[in-house]
């Protein structure tokens, strides 16, 4: 199939139609409208359900019926909205429920703006709403990746029986790339746990209640196991110019697109600068940036924030190796000659050294 | 059938012993005189006599009934505080052959859970509704209710209900039938054998309606909390007759069951070998062309459009790309989310290159493109040098100059009123710069207008517009 040329945004709902989900349920919210847009187009076409709800409260309960039910589904929202899921999603996770979130990523705190930021980092990767569960994150960097990802996140969705984000921002969700999609749909066929109206599974029973202290523990400590398990199984990441790195640059999302561009533009200066781009934000890579740690001689986590993945990135360092922070905020985004001042600053604080790499010859 | 009959039978679809409870496996967990344990045998009873068992689904709440799902031997789903509607609403329509019920106190469903009710309500949701109004908070130990009686002492209003500060009863019956889609909505009350006898009757018709395909039904009924309010049993019935039925007075208040249609079904599911043709169907565009030769010159294109809103920045941008992408390159295209939004300014951001491209984001353009004088301003000085910069005016504005690279001036926009459109000012513009710097063949740029263009008069104008624009290169001679 040849490639087209499509909007992040779309992509999303195009691959999670294609990877088996239909029910769609969500509450509008620049910069993740389109998505719910598209949705409301093909989904009915597909045999799926689409919904406007009344709010994400309501959207993120609409999952919570959905999943119970054993279909594959999906909401999307941003920053506002998604705090609002969040008592929800816990619920999901309680319950042992899979669905995929997209959240496309805009300023905050309160109603902020709708340029990209990074700054729901916070509440995605390490769940914000109550109690022990954890969701598991995945961090597209292209528009090809939120289709690629989106169908990943409802394989693990599925796999791990749990709530799986799409951790985007407004430019990766706005930007159109070539995109080239799966030639086949899949339709897993419902999960023997739902709850379908039917003999087979009347006896089935979704719930996140457990009484007992004793019975919660256990039911706790099995999340517990389960994520264990997401943290040996399902780390992705991708690694540019980082065998001989002196500085190891870190970020996700639109933020490693541009450290993409720094890398080049800073080889081509004779540093040795290479990329970690962590591609699930839970489980983080924390092993490899501990490795990373020990030929490198720093590290310079890059954000569309005043700094929150950072701190995985310092607790995967663990003060082995010094860890240096630079943000944008509130939708203004660093050019790739920004940060670039940044990393030659650094290069003379711990002196690091400067010398022709034979990698500049292509650019 | 006798009236004891409806209470004291076990009905078939409760469990024989309540194994999910901890201990105390053959009693149920609600207090002696409880109405939840009532209304849990009329709805037992209902599903029993209209066999419907197997297809039924209870969704039950935050609250006493929290544990419904201890008794009914049907699917069970636990949900948060209020949202059962939410959650029943995707699960009917997931499962349209199931028997979908949401049981819910007048906590969860009149305060916590008011919208969700509301609109589930509104659109008319083909799903059953049990709302056990007992005008207290009971599991949490007896706080205010919106359902609770002016004067009515709880924990949070230790000097009685008033309603200069709690407001008044909510109706909810009321409410909710000032609403066109609902079929169906009584209230009822467990204040007397006579009258659970008719509460028996208004839930199995709820429940009936539903299973018939009809749209949303919901009973209220109003349910004694002996413990909470401090009564006997036999009071609190009293209680539920006497003093709850003067706030809420029994009857029907939506009754459309005869004239009702069922919903009708949806489309039905293509094939999943049909099913990626759904995208290629969207507005009628035809697929992406197979890259006819692909393009072999080496191609590092960052370019930057700006302008006013309206003026086709962001289409031109897009023109663009998608001729790259024909020219078998790499490419991307960014659209501006910024505060220029907000001054109607808006720009994007286009690459094009024979490798993979890092950034989306055009920090250095090689090629600025500038619809206006703000833009030029704005972007001018990061233009790299040896770079284009294609300006729409007659002349440079003072101070805006540099030495080191190539400007096009021409009024683009007011030219294009000569092929008859100044809204094609843009593509006048694409098709100078396309030109000046002779990078993409005409045949990529032709199937891309395909493409993108709105209907078959623009994509003409369009055309007409680039052509146009590659020949005002030639023609006039710039700065
Ligand atoms: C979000 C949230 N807020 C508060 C609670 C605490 N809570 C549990 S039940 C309840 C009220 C129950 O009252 P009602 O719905 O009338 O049911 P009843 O117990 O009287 O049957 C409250 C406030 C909760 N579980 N979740
Ligand atoms: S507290 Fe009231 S509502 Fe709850 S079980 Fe006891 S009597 Fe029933």
């Amino acid at each position: 199939m040849p490639k087209q040329l499509i909007k992040g945004n779309e992509a999303v709902v195009r691959g999670a139609i294609l990877a088996g989900c239909r029910a769609f349920y969500a509450y509008p919210i620049t910069p993740a409208s389109e998505i719910s847009e598209a949705a409301a187009y093909y989904m009915p076409q597909a045999g799926g359900a689409f919904l406007q709800a009344e709010s994400e409260t309501a959207a993120v309960n609409m999952l919570y019926g959905a999943a119970s039910a054993g279909v594959r589904c999906m909401t999307s929202s941003s920053g506002p909205g998604i705090s609002l899921m969040q008592e929800g999603i816990s619920y999901l996770a309680g319950s042992e429920l899979p669905c995929v979130i997209a959240d496309i990523m805009r300023g905050g705190p309160g109603l902020g703006n709708i340029a990209p930021e990074q700054g729901d980092y916070m509440q995605v990767v390490k769940g914000g709403g109550h109690g022990c569960y954890h969701t598991l994150v995945l961090a597209p960097d292209s528009v090809q990746e939120m289709c690629d990802l989106t169908t990943l996140a409802f394989e693990l969705a599925d796999q791990y029986r749990n709530p799986v984000f799409v951790l985007a921002d407004s430019f990766i969700g706005q930007m159109m790339e070539p995109v080239e999609f799966p030639e086949r749909a899949i339709l897993p066929p419902p999960p023997s746990w739902a709850v379908r109206a039917t003999a087979e599974t009347r006896k089935n029973l979704i719930t996140s209640i457990y009484l007992d202290p004793d019975a919660l523990e256990r039911h706790v400590r099995k999340l517990a196991a389960k994520y264990e398990r997401a943290e040996a199984e399902v780390v992705r990441f991708e690694q540019v110019e980082t065998g001989d790195a002196d500085l190891v640059l870190v970020g996700y999302g639109i933020a490693a697109r541009i450290l993409k561009a720094v890398v080049r533009l800073a080889r081509a200066e004779g540093l040795r600068v290479g990329l970690m781009r962590p591609i699930t934000l839970y489980p983080f890579p924390k092993e490899q940036i501990g490795d990373l740690a020990r030929t490198a001689s720093a590290f310079l986590a890059v954000e569309l924030s005043t700094g929150k993945m950072v701190e995985d990135v310092r607790l995967a360092v663990n003060g082995r190796k010094p860890v240096e922070f630079y943000g944008r905020a509130g939708g203004s985004v660093p050019s790739a000659e920004e940060v670039l001042g940044v990393i030659r600053n650094i290069a003379e604080r711990y002196s690091l050294v400067r010398g022709q790499s034979p990698e500049v010859a292509h650019v | 059938m006798s009236e004891f009959d409806i209470l004291h039978q076990r009905a078939k679809c409760f469990y024989d012993s309540f194994e999910r409870k901890a201990e105390l496996q053959h009693q149920t967990h609600y207090c002696p005189g409880c109405g939840h344990g009532i209304a849990h045998k009329l709805i037992a009873q209902a599903i029993d006599e209209l066999g419907i068992q197997d297809r039924t689904i209870l969704v039950s709440p935050v609250g006493c009934s929290v544990f419904a799902y201890y008794y009914f031997d049907v699917g069970n789903v636990q949900v948060a505080h209020g949202r059962a509607p939410a959650v029943a609403t995707a699960m009917k329509r997931a499962l349209p052959h199931g028997v979908v019920l949401s049981y819910q106190g007048d906590g969860d469903l009149a305060a916590i859970g008011t919208a969700e009710i509301l609109h589930a309500a509104n659109r008319g949701e083909p799903i059953t509704v049990f709302f056990l109004n007992n005008a207290i908070y009971g599991m949490t130990g007896g706080q205010m209710a919106p359902t609770t009686p002016l004067g009515e002492k709880t924990t949070t209003t230790p000097f009685g209900r008033n309603p200069w500060t709690e407001g008044y009863p909510l109706h909810v019956s009321e409410v909710l039938s000032s609403l066109e889609a609902p079929v169906y909505i009584e209230r009822v009350a467990l204040g007397n054998n006579k009258m659970i006898q008719q509460a028996a009757k208004a839930v199995r018709k709820a429940i009936a309606n539903q299973v018939q395909g009809l749209g949303f039904s919901l009973v209220e009924i109003l349910s004694p909390c002996p413990t909470i309010w401090k009564m006997e049993p036999a009071d609190a019935q009293k209680w539920v007759r006497e003093e709850l039925t003067k706030v809420y007075p029994l009857g029907v208040f939506r009754d459309k069951t005869k004239e009702a249609q069922p919903r009708p079904a949806p489309v039905p599911a293509p094939s999943l070998d049909e099913l990626p043709k759904i995208f290629s169907a969207k507005e009628g565009r035809p697929p992406a062309l197979a890259p006819a030769a692909p393009c072999r010159r080496t191609v590092d294109l960052r370019v930057k459009v700006a302008g006013f809103g309206g003026q086709g920045v962001l289409m031109l941008g897009q023109v663009l790309a998608e001729a790259g992408l024909d020219a078998g390159l790499e490419v991307s295209w960014l659209p501006s989310y910024g505060p220029e939004m907000r001054s109607g300014t808006s720009h994007c951001h286009v690459r094009l290159s024979n490798h993979e491209i890092d950034s989306p984001l055009v920090s250095r353009p090689n090629v600025l493109m500038a619809m206006n004088e703000p833009s030029l301003r704005k972007f001018l000085p990061a233009v790299e040098p040896g770079g284009w910069i294609f300006y729409n005016g007659t002349s440079l504005p003072e101070g805006a100059m540099r030495t080191d690279v190539t400007f096009i001036v021409q009024p683009f926009i007011a030219l294009a009123d000569r092929i008859g459109d100044t809204r094609a000012g843009n593509m006048v513009m694409l098709g100078a710069m396309l030109e000046a710097t002779g990078l993409l063949e005409s045949e990529w740029v032709a199937s891309a207008l395909a493409r993108l263009s709105k209907s078959e008069r623009w994509l003409d104008l369009n055309r007409r517009a680039i052509e146009f624009g590659r020949e005002v290169i030639h023609r006039e001679v710039s700065i």
